[in-house]
């Protein structure tokens, strides 16, 4: 699957991501790449925000780069925000869990490059990239054939 | 409680591994009579960058080595504590673990009580322990990875007025710094190139200065700055010395204007409790930054408001802050035991509601 999307606004962006959130279940990866400042985090929060607030919870969603994993409880299951920006080696990742936490939680994954050979098969990946016009981003997003309909629906919503 | 306590911290929420000791004699000003930090510089210099410590297992190797040189320093024996203070969260949560474990291990072995502290309350807490600020006062905590705007009212009691909806500050500086080719963290590195800088050649924005309350966003101004970055290099083929350096002033300026001015509302809501010695006090590494730190102090000025600012050592993660912190709940009667569990989420104020990347406040108060 590979789908291109140009978003106008930031408000747009996280409109995508609030109606991709509640598709999600446990064991779902997408990794969120691109450069700093495409909007990873912002896509991340507005995300994570969607199913906190449907499961009537409020909570800051700080950016995940200083600890590098922030991990909600959206009523349904453990949500994992994170972020490999400051990792050098794939060995690191394991000592954070995070390969464990691929098979039992939603994931959400920046700099996923560092994931290296651990990059799950079954992730959807988002690329999001920043246009030369402010606030537009293009997504382009890849993964095996099931996340299509998912995608598109989130699209269309 | 008035007699004197001697109790020992233990720091592993994040990058660094500290252990200190710190004494108290009611009506006199505590003592840090040690305060170690495990050197995380050196160990990674081969990596060429700060590199996080995430193993739990290298912090539990230091901080046996950390409690060692602490009691060393301090001259004294576990059996002469009166308790083991520890970071408890919140924070990364192999390290918390790490500082938990060896906290309980050192309980039990010598019988000590054990105290679980919040990281965030050592911070906040550290006007007391270094120039015996009285409750209440107001804080602003802004670190690598924290900012916010807390009315300490006692060692446990702290309303949140507002903090950062996205990026921390520290972090802003530090991906500042990444996006013009300078060297991490970039806190130190931005400061040193915006000195020859002009700070008011590119119109950065004040994110969420328009709107009420005392909520910042630093997201949108890093955004900015890789815009304004993007069309120099395009316009001159190549970031220019000068252009860097007034980049650098005036994406320092946006951060100083926008915490300035949320100090300000927030001292408004905090003088409304009419204390006795108005007192703002910073805390966090971001806080070392002499720009933003005039900008506060002008702010303070205006309205007769102490401003107090610890020496950096302290307001930076250290130990000393989580043994002070843990003198105060001691006093104030808490006890833990081995039931004690590391949480790596743990806000300081459980009832302010948080706000929503939208600007909408999220409760319905």
């Amino acid at each position: 699957m590979i789908i291109r999307h140009t978003f106008s606004s930031p408000d747009a962006t996280a409109a995508f991501a609030r109606a991709l959130a509640p598709t999600l279940q446990a064991g779902d990866v997408v990794l969120l790449s691109g450069a700093i400042g495409a909007g990873k985090t912002h896509f991340a929060r507005s995300l994570i925000q969607a199913r906190l607030t449907a499961a009537g919870r409020f909570e800051d969603v700080p950016s995940p780069t200083f600890t590098l994993v922030q991990t909600y409880d959206d009523g349904v299951g453990e949500l994992w925000h994170a972020d490999l920006y400051r990792l050098t080696h794939p060995d690191e990742v394991e000592e954070l869990g995070l390969i464990d936490a691929f098979e039992t939680a939603i994931c959400l994954v920046e700099w996923p490059d560092r994931l290296g050979d651990l990059i799950p098969r079954t992730a959807l990946t988002l690329e999001l990239n920043a246009t030369e016009t402010p606030g537009e981003r293009i997504i382009v997003a890849t993964g095996p054939p099931p996340w299509e309909a998912r995608v598109k629906a989130a699209l269309d919503a | 409680m008035t007699r004197t306590l001697t109790i020992l911290g233990l720091e592993s929420s994040c990058d660094d591994t500290a252990a200190a000791v710190v004494r108290h004699t009611p009506g006199r000003a505590p003592e840090v009579l040690s305060a170690v930090v495990a050197g995380q510089t050196e160990l990674h210099a081969d990596f060429g960058g700060v590199v996080p410590e995430i193993a739990a297992r290298a912090h539990t190797e230091k901080l046996d080595l950390c409690v060692e040189q602490a009691l060393t320093q301090a001259n004294l024996p576990l059996s002469e504590l009166d308790a083991i203070a520890v970071t408890a969260g919140p924070g990364l949560i192999g390290g918390v673990l790490a500082g938990v474990m060896c906290a309980k291990g050192l309980s039990a072995g010598s019988g000590l009580p054990l105290v679980g502290v919040n990281h965030l309350a050592g911070h906040a807490l550290t006007p007391r322990l270094t120039d015996q600020a009285t409750f209440p006062y107001l804080m602003l905590l802004v670190s690598g990875g924290h900012c916010q705007f807390l009315i300490a009212k006692g060692p446990e009691k702290f309303t949140r007025l507002g903090g950062t909806i996205d990026d921390a500050p520290g972090e802003a500086f530090d991906k500042t710094a990444k996006l013009l080719g300078l060297a991490q963290p970039g806190g130190p590195s931005v400061e040193a190139e915006a000195r020859t800088g002009n700070p008011t050649r590119f119109r950065l924005p004040r994110p969420l200065l328009d709107r009420p309350g005392c909520d910042m966003s630093f997201s949108g101004l890093k955004t900015a700055l890789l815009r304004e970055r993007d069309r120099l290099v395009a316009q001159y083929g190549g970031l220019r010395v000068q252009d860097r350096a007034d980049l650098c002033a005036s994406f320092q300026a946006a951060v100083a204007d926008v915490l300035a001015e949320k100090s300000r509302r927030a001292l408004t809501q905090y003088l409304d409790l009419a204390p006795v010695t108005p007192t703002l006090a910073v805390a966090g590494g971001v806080a070392a930054n002499q720009t933003i730190r005039a900008a506060l102090e002008t702010v303070c000025a205006e309205s007769g408001t102490q401003f107090l600012a610890p020496p950096l050592a302290l307001c930076t993660d250290n130990a000393a802050m989580i043994a002070w912190a843990g003198i105060e709940r001691f006093r104030a009667g808490h006890r833990d035991d081995m039931s004690l569990s590391a949480r790596p989420r743990w806000p300081l104020d459980l009832t302010s509601p948080s706000m929503l990347g939208s600007g909408k406040k999220g409760a319905k108060a």
